[in-house]
């Protein structure tokens, strides 16, 4: 890409446009525009209605809510919470607590990215799993625990790990066979 | 004021004043890798810590301001432990790459392990694999050797507000990049190089081309040539033991021709033609009234991309004129080249700059190929050239003062003075009062253009006309400058000023992102103060005095802003517009 072509210029634009006409985007943008310190508010409908954060779109706001693209980029990659790629169709988080972390989760973390093949963070290239690290979800007394989808599994050894993938598995063939 | 006590001394130091800042004021030195005077403290390396007498924990220094009574030390064994420590964390994320990295023995993190003694590491390393980034080919991004001082981010955020680089992730994996998965040619870097001038490692540093013109050196076919900026005089001793400001153009010009080059000139006498032809622009547009003012300078190429990016509708307020730097360039393969009979393409233009947006600058638009071809070839920061000379095996210190070559060596004072925020305000004013009036001036000294105060207002009595002019340096405060202008547009008012002199730097280009490490406010003075005396001492203080500019114009140009003028001295300008930050 040359640097600052025309095209560049064009294709943002574009991008921005796109963006700007998307109705979750205009409702959160109207919703919150003239508020001080609203970004993480924006960023969190975004991702809530969307389970990411898509750049144009990023674009678009640092535009609308006067904030430069690096702020929106360091709120959004400091918190796990955001994603800026959609995610797979099973999410799945596993708590690394204090709790769950003393019970064994780090071992859990390996082996449900062993069983997906995803590296923590990121999702598989069939975008069936993503799988991510969440600090404590408040059920210390079934640590270890994880959760897919909002599904509670507590007291968790690595041997329950293949079970669990292979539920979401089928879970999402059957799925897609409808 | 606040009365304390460090390391059993009494002390006394205005409300606000840090623990980092009062050590320093009673002859103490507290380390810190994060800590820089030209930025706010982010307290991030944690190397500054203090015990603070009933504090529950060690404090600190750079964030700790010093209250009544408080009962500090600075240094005891426990003290030095826990910063060794700390040492040995930062050491054990940092690549064991000193001998193969571009500030080896430069490295603010390097003198920090020979200060604590660091001899064995226990630690495991955990050092990320980053992909280097060089795309802007001016400053290259080494994120694996970053130390997450936050140093970058602060000054290319809130001094400089590009806004380009900020730091994404957190904790081991924090890390200096551009927004999003993109390429820094693709942010709105401007490549003034103030991030690589104020990291204290080796993550980012200027693009280095020292091997391309050393090979060119060695070329026997090419017709090696250089030319050196003013603010590089003042700033290339600092390697070789000489004081900040010290001006050693004379060993400079002698240094170079040892090394190789056939003819040695002096940006300063582009300098002076840019003041010639800026001064008739400024003229013409005053004459022509209307919506043709404010003009702003246009030799600053940071400057110049910032605007291209932030500030397009300002365009047309643009000096059209090219820097110093490009006249040289383009004239020395056309004029120069026709004078001495040799063909532009055999000739191979290095500049020496204060700057690494020069690097781009020699490419940014086809008005860079003046000549036919392009006009400069390489562009070097002040560093570069600095081990260039002790490659040379140069020694610098005792070398005797040489000349620069005609045609385009000689310089007037208001050519050397373009290297300092104010400088080129200075020049034009000298000259502008000639083109008015017809006559000239004995009033050539601004001094109140010449502070480091980030906007600087001044009117000027030119014939029977007040100009009103502007000096702004660091972006942040330049944008406040724009910010006005476009407001009085809007509202159908005059602007705010004639005439506005921009640098994209803190103190001009002594401060200038290619200039040798560890500027502050007083290093800033002090090369500023270098290059105002050889102005003051010159016999020769007018641009348009110069007897060389006066010969280029009669024999080769014919007048300022005529048709060949353009064709080599100007330029044009268009909206780059990436993204908005």
């Amino acid at each position: 890409m040359a640097i600052g072509s025309g095209d560049t210029i064009v294709t943002i634009k574009k991008a921005m446009a796109k963006a700007a006409g998307e109705p979750d985007v205009v409702a959160a943008v109207k919703k919150w525009k003239n508020k001080r310190g609203s970004l993480i508010m924006v960023l969190h409908e975004i991702q809530n209605s969307r389970g990411y954060v898509p750049r144009d779109v990023s674009l678009y706001l640092s535009q609308e809510l006067d904030v430069p693209l690096s702020r929106i980029y360091e709120a959004l990659t400091f918190y796990h919470y955001f994603k800026l790629e959609p995610p797979g169709k099973a999410v799945i988080s596993v708590c690394t607590g204090t709790a769950c972390y003393l019970k064994g989760s780090p071992a859990l973390v390996e082996e449900f990215s062993k069983e997906t093949g995803a590296k923590v963070g990121t999702s598989t290239e069939d975008k069936l799993f993503h799988l991510q690290c969440v600090r404590c979800v408040g059920c210390c007394g079934l640590a270890p625990v994880a959760i897919v989808n909002g599904k509670t599994y507590g007291r968790l050894t690595t041997s329950d790990i293949k079970k669990i993938v292979n539920e979401w598995r089928e879970h999402f063939s059957t799925d897609d066979a409808k | 004021m606040i009365n304390a006590i460090l390391n059993g001394i009494k002390i006394q130091v205005e409300p606000g004043t840090s623990i980092l800042q009062a050590a320093h004021q009673a002859q103490v030195k507290i380390p810190t890798l994060c800590y820089h005077p030209d930025l706010p403290p982010t307290a991030s390396c944690g190397i500054c810590v203090v015990k603070v007498k009933n504090a529950p924990n060690m404090m600190r220094a750079c964030t700790t301001p010093v209250g009544e009574g408080m009962e500090i030390t600075t240094q005891d064994a426990e003290i030095v432990a826990v910063r060794r420590s700390i040492l040995e964390l930062i050491l054990s994320a940092h690549p064991n790459e000193c001998l193969t990295c571009l500030r080896n023995g430069e490295c603010e993190l390097q003198r920090l392990a020979e200060d604590f003694g660091i001899s064995r590491s226990d630690l495991p390393k955990l050092v990320p694999s980053l992909p280097i980034d060089d795309s802007t080919k001016s400053i290259v991004l080494d994120p694996r050797k970053c130390v997450r001082c936050g140093r970058c981010t602060v000054v290319c955020q809130n001094v400089q507000n590009v806004w380009a680089l900020c730091m994404k992730n957190r904790g081991l994996d924090a890390v200096v990049a551009p927004a999003g998965d993109i390429q820094l040619a693709d942010s709105p870097c401007v490549r003034c190089g103030q991030c690589s001038a104020h990291c204290p490692v080796g993550a980012i540093y200027e693009y280095n081309q020292a091997e391309e013109v050393w090979k060119a050196l060695l070329d026997k076919e090419k017709h090696c040539i250089v030319q050196i900026a003013p603010a590089v005089r003042v700033s290339i001793g600092e390697t070789f033991g000489f004081a900040p400001g010290t001006n050693l153009t004379g060993k400079l010009y002698t240094a170079l021709r040892r090394m190789g080059f056939q003819q040695v000139f002096d940006t300063n006498f582009g300098a002076d033609v840019t003041i010639m032809e800026e001064g008739s622009e400024l003229v013409e547009r005053i004459t022509k009234g209307g919506d043709s003012l404010p003009l702003i300078t246009t030799c600053c190429p940071a400057w110049v991309d910032f605007m291209e990016k932030f500030d397009s509708d300002m365009i047309s307020y643009f000096s059209s004129c090219k820097s110093p730097q490009a006249i040289v360039g383009a004239l020395t393969k056309s004029y120069y080249a026709e004078k001495i009979g040799v063909s532009p393409d055999k000739i191979f233009m290095v500049s020496i700059m204060p700057c690494t947006a020069k690097k781009f600058e020699i490419v940014r638009a086809k008005d860079m190929f003046a000549s036919g071809h392009q006009d400069i070839d390489v562009s070097l920061t002040t560093r570069e050239l600095a081990r260039m000379i002790r490659q040379a095996g140069l020694e610098f210190a005792s070398l005797d003062e040489g000349e620069a070559d005609s045609p385009l060596g000689r310089y007037t004072g208001a050519g050397t003075i373009f290297g300092e925020t104010g400088g080129v305000m200075e020049a034009a004013l000298r000259t502008a009062h000639k083109l008015v009036t017809g006559k000239e001036t004995d009033n050539l000294e601004f001094a109140p253009i010449h502070t480091l105060e980030g906007v600087k207002e001044l009117t000027v009595k030119i014939g029977d006309k007040d100009i009103k002019v502007c000096v702004a340096h660091g972006l942040r405060n330049v944008e406040e400058v724009v910010d006005r202008v476009r407001q009085a547009k809007k509202a159908g008012q005059e602007p705010p000023w004639h005439f506005i002199e921009v640098m994209a730097c803190l103190g001009g280009c002594v401060g200038g992102g290619g200039q040798f490490w560890g500027v502050t406010d007083k290093v800033r003075l002090e090369r500023a103060a270098g290059l105002t005396k050889e102005d003051r001492g010159a016999k020769l203080r007018r641009s348009h005095e110069n007897p060389d500019v006066k010969k280029l114009y009669d024999e080769f140009i014919g007048k300022p802003l005529s048709e060949k003028a353009h064709t080599l001295f100007h330029t044009h300008y268009v909206e780059r517009s990436l993204y908005r930050r």
